[in-house]
């Protein structure tokens, strides 16, 4: 390969922690090359983007830019020296306005005093690279819902000047619409040679967008290859370094009797007048996009947030539930799994075994709330091992664990206290490829006991190939809803958009 | 899985002692220090008389740490703890000085005083969302300003009929001291191993998590500073028959003292993290370096500036401490 193509190059990269997580990793980036890492949870990609960012010093091995020795001593100076990194965490400061948020390390100054129209101005330029063009700069970033600052993040970094940049886990939290506008930077950055890390679960986008394609397991590269010569099922397959089941179709539930029905449901300006029911043994997706309202409708069932109007029904009862807490929810059996996992689920310093019983004290404690310990510890192992949650013991910290296990305590503990009805909004998110068929195994398991499950996810194919109907949020308003069999994906996208008219 | 077999149970067992151990070993090897140092350079500082002053000086504080250690691990605070022993105090001091109640049901109205002070702490603070800074900042005027409205600003001498309170003892050590531990002891039962510790807990690392499994985390917030309320109240009631009177002023800076042990001892000022028996090693410290001061002849000046120097110091350690076990849990 011609040298004076090459941006990076990196050799015998070395990291460890208690653990080795890179073993002598190669990796090299090309002039206007998009350049992929794959892996699981786990596999290295994080820590490898880390260190050439600037934010991990490695053990050993050697870097260079354009054929000088690079070796940066703070994200800072990489960034001086043309790399930089949109991070997966978001790291805005919620009380900062997005103007301020995007040019915060170089806001336009004079002796100090801030120009705020020149930064407004240039705010604008840099978000209407993302299409939020129609969003204020003054907005506060607080006031924006998680998908908005993500992109906020990726149009701090494309309107630098930059020679490498990383993106890590970009479209996780981003609607179809806004990863076309995304993908349309990247071609822009390419065409100016810009050198480009993706790091993404998303095998359709990586086959899109890459150029080539590292695979990492367990630290150590396996393979770094031309995009158009491998096939998805290949990068899968070298990931986990193991056959993957396809996605099962499900078959068509047993329609059970209905378990929850939703009436009017209003909680303005969110979500207006949605009304829907689900069976016993049925899975029900929401799909939509970013802000339609599907997570607020969750939310409004299961009480976290107060609603403006509207009936919820449990187990065909004529007289509607009375719901106006999570606690009132979760003593008639619904259990909601956030979207946001590391700040609304899972207690992460606390150990598995107190998450998992967390909401089900009551039924291991004896006079005066004295905690049975050692029931409590068989029950949480008894759930660890049904779920197959990946750990030392239930005395380990949920902050050890990978994603996807993450998920499965939080998981575990609605099972744990016996809910029947599942809200899940987003459960594989941020969740290696493997991970994310056991969940969706564990939901047709789940379905399969007669549990009433509605998902909320914005990854369509798994929508399409887990649930038994879909109702597609538009608008706050509920646009349509199609049967497994008589839905294709032009239609719901149709829906999905024709609230937006 | 393999939690079926013995090994990783017993892995998780030996984890679990090292935790606990490591949790003390710290602490009781800074007190030994201490003490070694102090012995050291004074020939009397290692004796029996020692070991009995700082028993008897301590209870009060070590009451009032225990409910502050409950307060700080659900990521509150109470500034009001000083005050509130100072109105508890005063309402001891009155109605008996002045109203001629028996010992028995004064101590009960003294007790229904801070009571009534914690629980207005928390349902404010839980009722109206705000931090538990400024709630209880002005209760740290109110009660003040109450424990003075009550006596007109005069110490109230109640004299022997309050004085068995502290100078009961079993094998030397005073009733108090031996109240004080069995609250040490309660506390961190019920921190440990109670459902309204687990919650504690768990509202301290994240009360909205904590809300969304279904758990109403105001009554636990309510109760515990409750729990503070009635402890500082007892810890009045232990000064003031130590003294034998009741003066507005008691307990002025009682605030900053808790939490200073209760530091030392390594509850996180964070929340979701901490130990009652931690802060009593905390409140040992603090005495055994006073003490200890005082017996070498430091002026006060001296102590208050070795004091902080010592706090500053606990703080520090243990962060690097928590941040090393941290960054090794999340980069495996």
């Amino acid at each position: 390969m011609p040298q004076s193509g090459t941006i990076l190059s990196a050799g015998g990269l070395w990291k460890s922690y208690s653990s080795v997580v890179l073993e002598d990793v190669t990796l090299d980036l090309r002039v206007g090359e998009v350049h992929a890492l794959v892996g699981e949870n786990g596999a290295g990609k994080s820590t490898l983007s880390r260190i050439i960012a600037g934010l991990v010093k490695p053990d050993q091995g050697h870097m260079e830019v354009f054929g000088t020795p690079y070796a940066p001593r703070s994200k800072a100076e990489a960034e001086y020296l043309g790399v930089r990194m949109v991070l997966q965490e978001l790291n805005l400061v919620g009380t900062l306005t997005v103007a301020e948020s995007i040019f915060i390390d170089q806001l336009p100054n004079r002796l100090g005093w801030i120009n705020y129209r020149k930064l407004n101005d240039q705010a604008r330029a840099a978000m209407a690279q993302v299409g939020l063009s129609g969003l204020d700069p003054q907005r506060l970033i607080n006031t924006l819902g998680i998908g908005q600052q993500q992109l906020i993040e990726i149009a701090a970094g494309l309107s630098r000047r930059c020679r490498i940049l990383i993106l890590d886990e970009p479209t996780a939290a981003l609607t179809s619409t806004e990863i076309e506008l995304l993908f349309t930077q990247i071609a822009r950055l390419k065409a100016m040679g810009v050198g480009i890390i993706y790091i993404s679960h998303r095998m359709e986008e990586i086959q899109r967008i890459a150029d080539r394609i590292t695979i990492l397991r367990d630290g150590k590269v396996v393979a770094t290859q031309p995009a158009r010569e491998i096939s998805l099922n290949e990068i899968v397959r070298r990931m986990v370094g193991r056959e993957l089941p396809e996605i099962t179709s499900r078959p068509a539930a047993a329609a059970g009797p209905v378990r929850l029905r939703v009436e009017g449901l209003t909680r303005r300006p969110w979500i207006e007048h949605v009304s829907f029911e689900v069976r016993a043994g049925e899975i029900l997706g929401f799909a939509g996009l970013m802000g339609s309202g599907r997570t607020e409708t969750l939310r409004a069932i299961f009480g976290a947030d107060p609603r403006d109007a509207g009936d919820i029904f449990l187990r065909n009862s004529p007289t509607p539930a009375r719901i106006h807490s999570p606690r009132d929810a979760v003593r008639q059996g619904i259990a909601l799994l956030t979207e946001d996992r590391k700040e609304q689920g899972i207690l992460l310093p606390l150990a598995i075994r107190c998450n998992i019983s967390l909401p089900s004290l009551p039924q291991v404690s004896g006079l005066g709330g004295w905690i049975r310990s050692q029931a409590e510890k068989v029950a949480a192992g008894e759930w660890i091992r049904n779920l197959g949650v990946k750990c030392h013991s239930g005395e380990q910290q949920a902050v050890e664990l990978s994603g996807g296990n993450q998920q499965k305590v939080v998981i575990a503990k609605w099972l744990r206290r016996d809910c029947d009805v599942l809200l899940f909004d987003e459960p594989t998110r941020g969740i290696d490829v493997g991970a994310k068929f056991e969940i969706y195994e564990l939901l047709t398991q789940l379905a399969g006991q007669g549990k009433a499950i509605v998902m909320v996810s914005s990854d369509l194919k798994e929508l399409l190939a887990v649930c038994d109907r879909i109702a597609v949020m538009s608008a706050g308003r509920l646009a349509a809803t199609f049967k497994r069999g008589d839905w294709s994906q032009d239609r719901i996208m149709a829906a999905a958009l024709s609230g937006y008219n | 899985m393999s939690e079926a077999s013995n090994q990783p149970a017993r892995e998780a067992g030996r984890y679990h002692w090292r935790r606990v151990a490591g949790e003390y070993l710290g602490l009781l090897l800074a007190l030994g220090l201490l003490v070694l140092v102090f012995s050291l350079l004074t020939r009397h500082f290692f004796s029996a008389t020692t070991f009995y002053t700082i028993a008897n000086q301590i209870p009060a504080a070590v009451l009032i740490a225990t409910g502050m250690t409950l307060i700080l691990i659900i990521s509150a605070i109470d500034l009001s703890v000083g005050s509130v022993a100072g109105l508890c105090s005063a309402v001891l001091g009155v109605v008996m000085v002045q109203y001629k109640v028996a010992p028995l049901p004064a101590v009960g109205l003294a007790g229904l005083a801070g009571l009534a002070c914690g629980i207005f702490n928390g349902l404010v603070s839980v009722r109206f969302g705000l931090p538990s800074f400024i709630v209880t900042l002005g209760m740290l005027e109110i009660a003040r300003g109450g424990a003075h409205a009550l006596t007109q600003s005069q110490t109230q001498y109640i004299g022997s009929a309050i004085e068995p309170i502290a100078s009961l003892s079993v094998l030397g050590l005073s009733l108090p001291f031996l109240l004080a531990v069995v609250i040490v002891i309660a506390g961190q039962l019920v921190l440990t191993r109670t459902v309204f510790g687990r919650y504690m807990i768990a509202i301290g690392t994240n009360e909205e998590a904590v809300r969304l499994s279904g758990i109403d985390p105001r009554p636990v917030k309510v109760a515990v500073f409750a729990i503070t309320g009635v402890l500082v109240a007892l810890a009045a009631v232990i000064d003031t028959s130590r003294f034998q009177s009741a003066n507005p002023n008691a307990g002025t800076g009682f605030e900053l003292n808790a939490i200073a042990a209760v530091v030392i001892g390594g509850t996180s000022l964070m929340g979701g993290r901490g130990s009652v028996v931690s802060s009593f090693f905390g409140v040992l410290i603090m005495a055994v370096l006073n003490t200890g001061l005082a017996a070498v002849g430091a002026k006060d000046e001296t102590k208050r500036l070795i004091t902080g120097l010592v706090i500053v110091a606990a703080v520090i350690i243990d962060q690097y401490r928590h941040r090393f076990n941290r960054e090794r849990a999340t980069q495996q």
